[in-house]
């Protein structure tokens, strides 16, 4: 039987989506929020959430929602502020010890999610050394430098915003709104994407720029 | 005094930035250096989002909301850019690719430690994106800062008193008034502006100056900020 991994809806898309969960979400710097799926998880509602996202608050993301909602329970991210005047749902409960952080600096950030797709427990990194970010954690000396042993993340969920996708799962992006899409989808269980157009031929080759083996749904959204 | 505004330290730290270099330019003032390149200077400007080959800012028109820098500034692709995802992006600074990024900063030490990603604002989430990578991985690393904060105190100090963005790494400092190496002694001023004498500087800075022998004066073409 034909591989076909297309689904009609952002709710079937995140069937046996539990409380708890670790859900990746990509997105970066206006480009690439999956916000269909974001919405959809809000309304599934599982709760206890940890949040695998760059900024816990983007004018242009969804992702507040699920925070405000009080479904999650850390975040693990580069960028914690809000935008507005008045503090973000995120920075709010993170105040009154509501919610958890883990400040990760962006090249390790990616670098762990990559590792955890990889079959790569942990790596060291000369990034973080003689900060605050890194206090606590294992040093070891190559050469002249000092580098911090950071561990991989895996998760159960990715929510992935691409430009098109085939039956196959195969994907394509749109410029910046790759970002930390091709990472995240090797790190989770369960990878969905959500895209502008499902195409009806299978893309070709040189057009893939993740390969299908590491999505497992997706959905087309207007 | 003649010191500099902010847009004319970005033009002191773009004279710098030499022929076939691959450059990022952090968030804020230091993108504004892609502005006041010498125009005989060809640069790929790498954006850590995965945009290797910035260009300039989109026209209104043209703007693509997936078409962003790190800033979330709509821009163009310049002519053989190429668009990574973030883990390449990000191998490529800490493998070392990037030859000069030019960052801002809150303080810098006089063994070149570097304090620019957070400010313990009150009431605030912490923010680090990229800047520790950049400043730890970096070939050179150049920050772009006003001499004191507005309260006059200074922000080159003997210790950093803010949390660290990376220890050891800033090569070079660019300020309203002057342009100051770090080297294995300490800050060596190379340049300073007219009207303001070697004691001033020195009581505007919280760790020794050394001056150097062939000391310059800083001078920049007059530059308007936007209103």
């Amino acid at each position: 039987m034909p591989i076909d991994k297309r689904v009609n809806s952002t709710a079937e898309a995140l069937e046996g989506v539990n409380d708890g969960a670790t859900v990746f979400i990509t997105g970066f710097g206006g480009a690439g929020f999956p916000n269909k799926l974001i919405r959809a998880l809000r309304e599934r509602g599982p709760k206890d959430l940890t949040l695998v996202v760059n900024s816990a608050t983007h004018r242009y993301s969804l992702t507040h929602e699920l925070i405000a909602n009080d479904q999650v329970r850390k975040v693990i991210c580069t960028a914690a502020r809000g935008h507005d005047k008045e503090p973000s749902p995120f920075e709010t409960r993170w105040m009154e010890n509501r919610i958890e952080l883990e400040m990760v600096p962006q090249g390790s950030f990616t670098e762990r999610i990559r590792a955890g797709g990889a079959g790569i427990p942990a790596f060291y990194t000369p990034v973080g050394f003689g900060t605050e970010l890194t206090r606590g954690k294992e040093v070891r000396r190559f050469g002249d430098r000092d580098f911090v042993l950071e561990h991989a993340i895996t998760g159960d969920l990715a929510l992935v915003r691409a430009d098109t996708a085939d039956r196959s799962g195969n994907l394509t992006f749109r410029y910046a709104q790759m970002n930390f899409g091709p990472v995240m989808a090797t790190a989770a269980k369960l990878s969905v994407a959500e895209v502008r157009e499902v195409s009806d031929e299978l893309l070709p080759h040189e057009r893939v720029q993740l390969p299908g083996v590491y999505v497992d749904r997706v959905v087309a959204v207007s | 005094m003649s010191a500099l505004n902010r847009l004319q330290i970005t033009w002191r730290a773009a004279q710098d930035i030499t022929d076939g270099q691959v450059v990022n330019l952090g968030i804020g003032l230091p993108v504004h250096c892609s502005d006041y390149l010498r125009p005989d200077v060809d640069v790929t400007l790498q954006s850590e989002n995965g945009i290797i080959g910035v260009g300039p800012l989109a026209a209104k028109d043209k703007a693509d909301a997936d078409l962003v820098d790190a800033g979330s500034r709509r821009v163009t692709l310049r002519p053989g850019a190429s668009v990574v995802d973030s883990s390449w992006s990000f191998a490529m600074i800490r493998g070392g690719h990037i030859d000069v990024t030019i960052l801002g900063a809150f303080e810098v030490a006089a063994n070149g430690d570097l304090a620019n990603w957070d400010m313990r604002v009150p009431n605030r989430g912490p923010l680090v994106g990229g800047a520790m990578d950049l400043a730890a991985c970096a070939k050179e690393v150049r920050v772009i800062m006003e001499h004191v904060t507005r309260k006059g105190a200074p922000r080159l100090l003997e210790t950093c008193a803010l949390p660290l963005t990376a220890v050891r790494c800033v090569k070079r400092v660019y300020t309203d008034l002057a342009v100051v190496d770090v080297g294995t002694q300490g800050f060596v001023v190379r340049e300073f502006v007219d009207g303001i004498s070697r004691d001033d500087l020195q009581q505007k800075t919280g760790a020794k100056l050394t001056f150097a022998p062939d000391c310059k004066l800083l001078v920049a073409p007059p530059i308007a900020l936007p209103d």
